[in-house]
């Protein structure tokens, strides 16, 4: 997540798409998205970011809700949940809401 | 060995086909309706699989659209939790009944491309007034709000029209595209001289894909297959023999690949008699290439076998005549310049005729 990747305007809106859902997949015992073709992995992490999309947040409101949550300052997270989210984003598993 | 739970399920509903597409991977030999499984047998299947730890579920056909219990089929595989995509040609889905898919939660939608104008498409998937209908069935797809993804299959006759396909995704509002060069196997081994894409046309079209994920990076997703016999190391087939995926037939047999009964020394069980989770760990079709033990040199020393796992089963079956060898595509077979070879000269076979698939 350290790689360096195009920055979401802080005031973008990321949403959970349809065609992508979160699973509870209990034969592995982890939590993944099912996409078209796709199954992601999400680690603690993934799933504590994929959590505050709710298509509602802005990039800035998901962040400050994961430094209070991880009690870490917001700057210090902002860039892994950029990285993360532009990641899926490139992927179409995640959309910014219009 | 510590063999894994699958995670995708291709469910051939039926062989029935309103298109005729000559590369089509459907054996040469297809069951007839009458051994279809009913809809209570594949109800039983979709929840045996969903508890083995299947997540992705492909209904395929033939036209999975020509069951008629389509909806009720869609509607038990997501109450049993699985995620469920429909492979079809769009012949037969109506906006009524795209609507009652919608009801049943249906999660995405795959539609096949068989050229990118009606004089190709129709040709080509042997069906004249084809394209009209499935760029109809493809707006309406996008309006009742399914992910679409098209799924383009290129081969000599029609590669040069792989940029439009990609365009074509674009105007549809596709989130991905799938450009497989053909894969000879099924009906396609009938059309080898027909459909072999020259060397300069498997190059082509891995730099127009290249280009294309760069430019439409966060737009489009492209999956790509290459050309197989141009190659020169062999594709990861499967993920590994019975280690993600596994594939029902018509009449209920349960292949580790769809091509799996080309290779006459493996025997199918069926889910008429036992249980999937029964099949996928201790059926002998499953147990037969998973792992390394069937492995020869020299797959059985090679630095690549984690990766690829030796390639193709049925590929080296039909090329080396042996289920267990390496797979001819790659550089370090003796078989490799033999399937050159052949590239070659089918590829140049401008005299050969299309061989179109027969429905049952």
């Amino acid at each position: 997540m350290t790689q360096n990747t195009t920055n979401i305007d802080p005031d973008a809106v990321p949403l959970i798409p349809r065609g992508v859902r979160l699973h509870d997949d209990n034969v592995r015992g982890k939590m993944v998205l099912l996409a078209p073709e796709r199954v992601i992995d999400l680690d603690p992490i993934g799933l504590a970011i994929v959590q505050q999309i709710d298509g509602h947040k802005s990039m800035t409101t998901i962040i400050g809700h994961l430094a209070t949550l991880y009690d870490a300052p917001a700057v210090q997270i902002a860039d892994d949940v950029q990285a993360y989210i532009s990641g899926l984003l490139d992927r179409r598993i995640l959309e910014l809401s219009a | 060995m510590n063999v894994p739970a699958p995670i995708a399920m291709l469910a051939e509903l039926t062989y029935r086909c309103p298109l005729s597409c000559p590369y089509c991977s459907n054996p040469v030999e297809m069951a007839a309706r009458e051994q279809e499984l009913p809809t209570q047998d594949w109800v039983r299947v979709f929840e045996q699989a969903a508890k083995l730890g299947v997540l992705q579920l492909h209904l395929s056909g033939g036209e999975p659209a020509s069951r008629r219990d389509l909806v009720d089929l869609v509607a038990a595989a997501r109450g049993a939790g699985l995620y469920t995509n429909l492979i079809t040609s769009a012949i037969g889905l109506t906006q009524r009944r795209l609507a009652e898919l919608d009801a049943a939660g249906l999660d995405h939608v795959q539609l096949s491309l068989q050229g990118t104008d009606a004089d190709m498409a129709d040709r080509i998937g042997g069906y004249k007034g084809g394209f009209k209908r499935k760029m109809q069935a493809a707006e309406w797809i996008v309006e009742a709000g399914f992910p679409l993804t098209l799924n383009a299959v290129v081969h000599r006759q029609n590669l040069h029209q792989l940029p439009q396909a990609i365009e074509m995704a674009v105007a549809l509002q596709a989130r991905r595209i799938e450009v497989a060069i053909v894969q000879f196997h099924g009906w396609a081994m009938l059309n080898r001289s027909a459909m072999m894409p020259t060397r300069e046309q498997a190059q082509e079209a891995s730099r127009v894909v290249a280009e294309a994920r760069a430019r439409l990076k966060g737009q489009l997703v492209i999956d790509y297959v290459p050309a197989d016999y141009h190659g020169d190391y062999p594709k990861r087939c499967m993920g590994g023999w019975g280690l993600s995926g596994l594939n029902v037939t018509p009449d209920g047999l349960v292949l580790p690949c769809h091509a799996a009964q080309t290779i006459p020394t493996l025997s199918f069980d069926n889910v008429k008699e036992k249980s999937l989770s029964d099949i996928w760990y201790d059926g002998a079709a499953f147990n037969a290439y998973r792992g390394e033990d069937w492995m020869q040199e020299p797959c059985k020393s090679c630095d690549r076998r984690k990766l690829d796992f030796g390639g193709c089963r049925c590929q080296a079956m039909a090329i080396a005549g042996d289920p267990a060898a390496t797979d001819p595509t790659c550089i370090k077979s003796p078989l490799h310049g033999k399937i050159q070879e052949l590239a070659l000269d089918f590829s140049t076979d401008d005299a050969a005729e299309l061989v179109y698939r027969k429905s049952p």
